[in-house]
């Protein structure tokens, strides 16, 4: 980091070249595994459907999402099913 | 040797044609022999932004269909020694030719003698984008920093890869530094973080490309054009010579040189 990089304005987190980054971004994960929203949205609902037979959940704090990592062997960029699912309590078995 | 390069994008309206006719002269210029193919059957416009739409005898079809030989239907500009045009079919849509037939084109072009042959390809990934890459051998893609330009680019990207033209190299088109400062448009490292290519050239957006194509003049043999000079650079790049991309930003005086700087 130079003395100038100080001085440097850096674009603000709401500025629209910004905000274009970001929505490219997250559409590009979508369409690079020919994944639509519709598509997520289903699979969400199954998954619920049967963690629910097991655990107690929190429906509202769920997230599931499609996004990108580095691949184990670093070779690359590969697309995630990333689920993150709070648990209130697990069921016993009846 | 020769090489086939075609000139894609996937969303129309970003400049492949005029990149197609700068790149073409360019070459030329620097002493290459140049054939510039319309692959846009249908909607010919390669020819207007050449300013040889007067000389067109034969097209790109009747080569194909057999109806005149590849020589009869090469047009030769008098302006730029080395550079012709096989102009697209009006009349015609894309599927009057096929993949095969492309390569056979290219086949019969690389006979010829031509150092580069670039063909511009049309917007869209159906029939025309497939033939107009089935004989080359290497891929520019053209986009603007805008969202819907940058979408359809990934897309194009992955198509080309999974036919097997890899690396393709990107052409950022009608950047405007004073936008870029103030944060409102994507910047040359945001698009090719989104896009992960390597960079071929950047294109300023300049008035001068629109007087060059009212008159049928590329900007590329305009010396006093700064679009003129990026793809100068990127004829220089692409005949195989490293060469860092152009300063842009050209704020004056003493306060804008400043502040230029400071990059504030």
């Amino acid at each position: 980091m130079t003395l100038f990089d100080l001085f440097k304005k850096k674009p603000s987190k709401s500025s629209t070249g910004t905000v274009a980054k970001d929505r490219l971004k997250l559409v590009l994960v979508h369409d690079r595994v020919d994944c639509s929203y519709e598509l997520l949205e289903m699979l969400k609902t199954d998954i619920i459907k049967v963690i629910l037979n097991y655990m107690v959940i929190d429906e509202d704090e769920l997230d599931i999402c499609i996004t990108q990592t580095r691949s184990e062997d670093n070779k690359g960029v590969v697309p995630v099913l990333f689920a993150n699912i709070p648990i209130k309590s697990i069921r016993k078995a009846s | 040797m020769s090489e086939v390069i075609v000139i894609t994008s996937g969303k129309g309206g970003v400049g492949k044609t005029t990149t197609s006719a700068n790149i073409g002269c360019g070459l030329a210029l620097a002493g290459k022999k140049v054939a510039l193919v319309d692959a846009d059957i249908g909607l010919r416009n390669l020819d207007v932004v050449l300013g040889l739409e007067n000389r067109i005898v034969y097209d790109l079809v009747d080569v194909v269909e057999g109806n005149c030989r590849l020589k009869q239907a090469l047009i030769r500009d008098k302006r730029f020694t080395g550079l012709f045009l096989l102009a697209a079919a009006q009349t015609r849509d894309k599927n009057a030719v096929t993949p095969k037939q492309m390569q056979k084109l290219c086949s019969g072009l690389r006979a010829e003698g031509f150092d580069y042959i670039v063909i511009d390809c049309p917007a869209g990934i159906e029939q025309g984008f497939k033939n107009a890459i089935a004989g080359a051998d290497r891929a520019v893609v053209v986009t603007t920093p805008e969202v819907s330009a940058v979408r359809d680019a990934d897309r194009i990207i992955g198509l080309l890869e999974a036919d097997g033209l890899a690396n393709p190299t990107l052409i950022l088109n009608r950047i405007r530094t004073d936008m870029v400062r103030r944060g409102d448009m994507m910047s040359i490292e945001d698009v090719k973080d989104i896009l992960a290519v390597d960079i071929l050239g950047v294109i300023p957006d300049d008035e001068n490309i629109v007087v060059s194509t009212n008159k049928g003049d590329p900007a590329v043999s305009d010396s006093k054009s700064k679009a003129g000079q990026a793809y100068r650079n990127i004829v220089t790049r692409l005949m195989g010579q490293d060469l860092p991309l152009m300063e842009l930003d050209n704020r004056k005086g003493v306060f804008g040189k400043l502040k230029k700087l400071l990059a504030i």
